[in-house]
């Protein structure tokens, strides 16, 4: 059989790729691809899990049950989500644990919105809005990625998460419906949550030096930058039908682009809390390590406890 | 830290009755019963299926996608295996 060189194999893994054919676990992938991916899902998957304690904080103190159901409904899914996520990472042979330490020690990133605070029940709203938001428009794009396990596990999360930004906004819609106090509360959500928000869809595409060959892979298929503008113009329409401002001053339909103008982003801020100056960076990895330290001895005593009933089994 | 992982299970699940169990995804767990306990809770939270099939990862073998073309070749060169391969007289029905 004739031996083929890694050029080739490569050439006909992008001539797969164009041909829009989905590339599956077991099929070969150069291993920048491989590499490119096992980051991106596994860091994905820690966003799914960090993103569960804000909001999570929040479950005792829900204003009444139907509010409180909803919200235990939503932190669930996102565990499910985590779950898929690293299911899916773990059929590249990452090593599930591995990606979990990575995340413990700081080496591995997840999305920075999840090193705000969660301050009052309004910012549950405001996230279940915006950040489940912009993660749908993201996702969506990745729905159609070229790692079929990735893919799939983007659908099956899209399906879930369009009821979180629903109930995001139903709830506050209520708020800015509500007293002066209840409104006040649901316009300072927005104003500290829609920056960080449009942080979420990463550096602008100038700055943003590997997207051109995701792009090129099929692991990415909208720019930073056109999927920050397709969420601010699907959300401005949206808080002004509630009556909330968008805190931004030179936010402007453009009617010659048919898109809003917007202020440019603050990256410094993205960059400081990125790098672990959030407000509470060190709270979230804290309560992740904590939970695996101290979850650690049920793990061991079920897998004690499995071991023992198949003895006894075959005994 | 400690990483001595519970054994990975492939999931599958049937929809409904009359469907055929198909292939959802995987997890983690120490046994059949927290595999079965933990697939109900993360793959049908929306009624998606009836019955859950979960099967220890290690006892899944599959062909070799690098030689799939090879392997798959001989059903590709049979296409008399079709009914679009005979020709049928103008005419002709039921058939």
């Amino acid at each position: 059989m004739k031996v083929l060189e890694t050029t080739d194999l490569e050439q006909k893994f992008q001539d797969k790729i164009d041909r829009e054919v989905k590339i599956e676990p077991n099929d070969w992938m150069p291993d920048a691809y491989r590499k490119t991916l096992i980051r991106q899902m596994s860091q994905h998957a820690h966003s799914e899990i960090v993103g569960m304690l804000p909001e999570a904080n929040w479950i005792t103190r829900a204003p009444n049950l139907r509010r409180k159901a909803v919200l235990l409904a939503k932190v669930q899914d996102e565990a499910g989500h985590g779950l898929y996520l690293y299911s899916a990472t773990e059929t590249l042979g990452a090593d599930r644990e591995a990606t979990i330490d990575d995340l413990h020690s700081g080496k591995a990133k997840y999305s920075s919105i999840f090193n705000y605070p969660a301050l009052s029940w309004a910012d549950i709203g405001a996230i279940g809005w915006l950040v489940d938001g912009a993660a749908i428009m993201n996702q969506v794009a990745l729905c159609r990625c070229s790692y079929g396990p990735y893919a799939r596990a983007m659908v099956k999360i899209c399906k879930e998460e369009s009821f979180h930004q629903r109930q995001g906004y139903e709830s506050l819609t209520k708020l800015a419906q509500g007293t002066p106090e209840q409104k006040e509360l649901a316009q300072d959500a927005l104003n500290r949550f829609w920056w960080p928000s449009l942080m979420m869809f990463g550096p602008n595409d100038d700055e943003s030096p590997n997207s051109a060959q995701s792009m090129k892979w099929k692991i990415k298929r909208l720019s930073n930058d056109d999927l920050r503008q397709n969420f601010i113009d699907a959300t401005v329409p949206q808080a002004e039908l509630i009556g909330l401002k968008v805190p931004d001053e030179n936010l402007k339909w453009n009617e010659e682009t048919g898109h809003y103008d917007f202020t440019p982003i603050n990256w410094d801020e993205f960059w400081q809390v990125v790098n672990g100056n959030g407000p509470c960076n060190k709270q979230r990895v804290d309560a992740r390590r904590k939970a695996k330290e101290e979850g650690m001895w049920v793990r061991e005593a079920a897998l004690a406890f499995a071991e023992k009933r198949k003895k006894k089994q075959t005994a | 830290m400690s990483t001595k992982e519970w054994p990975l299970w492939e999931v599958f699940i049937r929809s409904k009755q009359g469907l055929n169990h198909k292939h959802v995804g995987s997890l983690r767990a120490a046994d059949s019963t927290m595999a079965l306990d933990n697939a109900r809770d993360v793959y049908t939270r929306r009624s998606e299926g009836i019955s859950i099939w979960v099967v220890e990862s290690n006892y899944v073998h599959a062909n070799d996608p690098a030689d799939a073309d090879a392997y798959f070749e001989p059903s590709d060169t049979k296409i008399f295996r079709h009914p679009t391969f005979y020709e049928v007289h103008e005419g002709i029905k039921h058939m």
